[in-house]
């Protein structure tokens, strides 16, 4: 754990995601506590005032200015990376173990289950993942659920194409091998042996999939098909401010730069984890 | 060659097979047609005869059967909303399409290519610095975020290029710079990393020691291998920008496949959705199987296997 901590400080870039990673956690954390405007309260007579820093700090203040309803900006961002975050996480972990323990499957078993869950990837990545995410959010509904739901089926495939190669290679090793002999079960053996071998890369391609699953989420919710308003969210946001473009260019800028420097972080943070734990993966996508 | 050849083929039928069923049946979760087509206040009677008349009567097996066979005669019935053949509206939209991604893989191949190879050779200058910034702001960015800025700048503000639409050169530059921001930042990344590798292998080590001249290591030995992860790349991304960038196709009003299939989502217009993302997909699988050839000429190695 120390060595790990201390190759990231000496990464600049790795660093600096983490960093950066850290404090929108914590400000999506806290958010109930950092003093701000409620997101959702409008207030018609402040509405699509311009960002203003003078007295920061005073309770009128909009640093990043107000939308079309008058709502503060900076809050519905704060506000709005809760939800983002939670479903991509959600939707992160929910497509990981699915990917991961389907790669497993894959791996170990060989043959026929093999075959069939390859083939059923390869006919996945024959559709578009946008495609097949507008298919499957009109076909179920916008909801969040729904959402996670859809994203998370974008995301397994990945884990369990990686995994499945991983574990390819690690069944046929002694220490698989002897637990075979000593008469494991196929279960144990999968859950004991091969699971802890396969986690570091399940996380690594779990950091990266996070950055994508951010813009997914926002490109969703952009097109109306994501979280459903009132509640805050970067994409619906993006979406609303598009028609005041030309009065009032802060409702569509700001939520767009939180999206960037989100997934500009955990890119970071996940490139640099690939490189540290296994820079084999780099070219594999 | 033969061999693999047919193998791929096969495989690319599969997949078509297995993308034409998942629409099939997620399209009939959608709803029920007949209901939207109808005005309100329609009696049951004519909704029955309407369900009759196109089929939905049946049962979902037999209406799977059924369509299947239709399309491998091309026909995607009917058009709900135009009237018209599905796949001719579809097939209407694909011009539009071919050209803006053209347009993308064009440029951001060649900006990609180029900032990639420079950063790759130029290690650890200021020149490697920059474009690695850019192309880590690139990937980061959401695309259709940056379409809107750039529209914000180059139309607002400016007021040098229309907002939205198609038809002229003019329409074409916004939409067609913020999609080659993204191709160009993937290759640039992927092309550096790909060329540092090669460039520390053996091969390439013997090749200098023999006296070759720099120009012919790079373009013979490194560069030619080191394009192997970049054509996959290049492949994956031909296919999603031929899938209709829905919403780059959205923030640009751009009448392309992907917002005509976002447009049959919304009025629940199967035909247009099953041809659509039939035609997508095949695109897609095809592609992929072009750059599975070209691997063979980039490495004799997979030819003879």
């Amino acid at each position: 754990m120390k060595s790990f901590f201390l190759a990231l400080l000496k990464s600049r870039a790795g660093l600096f995601g983490f960093v950066l990673v850290v404090i929108f956690v914590l400000a999506a954390l806290l958010a109930p506590y950092l003093g701000l405007p409620v997101p959702t309260r409008s207030n018609l007579v402040a509405r699509m005032s311009a960002p203003t820093w003078t007295g920061l700090f005073s309770p009128g203040a909009h640093p990043l200015g107000t939308d079309e309803l008058g709502r503060d900006i900076l809050s519905r961002i704060v506000y709005g990376s809760r939800v983002t975050l939670t479903i991509a996480a959600a939707a992160v972990v929910l497509g990981g173990i699915a990917g991961t323990l389907l790669g497993i499957v894959a791996g170990y078993y060989r043959g026929m289950v093999d075959r069939v869950l390859m083939r059923i990837v390869d006919i996945q990545l024959a559709l578009p993942l946008m495609l097949l995410a507008l298919l499957v959010i009109a076909a179920l509904g916008p909801s969040t659920t729904n959402l996670i739901i859809v994203l998370a089926l974008t995301s397994w495939l990945r884990y369990a194409r990686i995994i499945r190669g991983q574990v390819l290679a690690l069944r046929e090793r002694e220490f698989i091998l002897s637990a075979h002999a000593i008469g494991a079960s196929t279960w144990r053996i999968m859950i004991k042996h091969l699971l802890p071998n396969v986690i570091t890369p399940a996380l690594v391609i779990a950091t990266l999939e996070l950055a994508r699953i951010i813009i997914m989420d926002a490109a969703l919710s952009f097109l109306g098909l994501g979280v459903q308003p009132p509640n805050p969210s970067w994409g619906r946001m993006l979406a609303d401010g598009r028609v005041y473009i030309s009065t009032a260019w802060w409702i569509v800028t700001f939520p767009g730069i939180a999206i960037l420097l989100t997934v500009l972080s955990v890119n970071l943070l996940g490139d640099w984890l690939r490189d540290y734990f296994d820079p084999k993966l780099r070219t594999t996508r | 060659m033969t061999r693999y050849l047919l193998v791929k083929l096969v495989e690319a039928l599969v997949a078509i097979w297995g993308v034409v069923t998942i629409v099939f049946f997620v399209s009939r979760v959608l709803g029920d047609p007949a209901v939207l087509l109808l005005p309100v206040g329609a009696s049951q009677q004519d909704l029955d005869t309407l369900r009759a008349g196109l089929g939905l009567d049946r049962p979902i097996l037999e209406q799977y059967v059924i369509s299947l066979f239709a399309m491998l005669r091309g026909d995607f019935g009917i058009s709900f909303q135009h009237n018209r053949p599905a796949m001719d509206v579809v097939l209407e939209r694909m011009p539009a399409t071919f050209e803006l991604a053209g347009t993308a893989l064009l440029f951001g191949t060649l900006i990609g290519a180029v900032a990639g190879a420079i950063a790759a050779l130029k290690r650890g200058t200021i020149s490697e610095f920059i474009v690695m910034i850019a192309a880590l702001l690139g990937q980061a960015t959401p695309v259709f975020w940056l379409g809107i800025m750039l529209i914000l700048l180059f139309s607002v503000d400016l007021g040098w290029l229309p907002t939205g639409g198609s038809g002229t050169i003019a329409h074409l530059v916004l939409p067609g710079l913020t999609l080659s921001v993204f191709v160009s930042a993937s290759i640039a990344r992927l092309l550096r990393s790909s060329l540092l590798d090669i460039m520390r292998e053996d091969y390439v080590r013997t090749a200098r020691a023999k006296g070759l001249m720099p120009r012919t290591v790079f373009f013979w030995h490194i560069a030619r291998n080191a394009l192997i992860p970049v054509v996959t790349m290049i492949g994956i991304i031909a296919g999603e920008l031929l899938g209709g960038s829905v919403v780059i196709e959205t923030v640009f009003a751009w009448p392309g496949v992907g917002r005509i299939i976002m447009q049959g989502i919304q009025a629940q217009d199967f035909p247009v959705i099953q041809a659509g993302v039939a035609l997508v997909a095949a695109i897609f699988i095809l592609v992929n199987l072009l750059v599975d050839l070209l691997y063979g000429v980039l490495d004799p190695r997979i030819r003879r296997r």
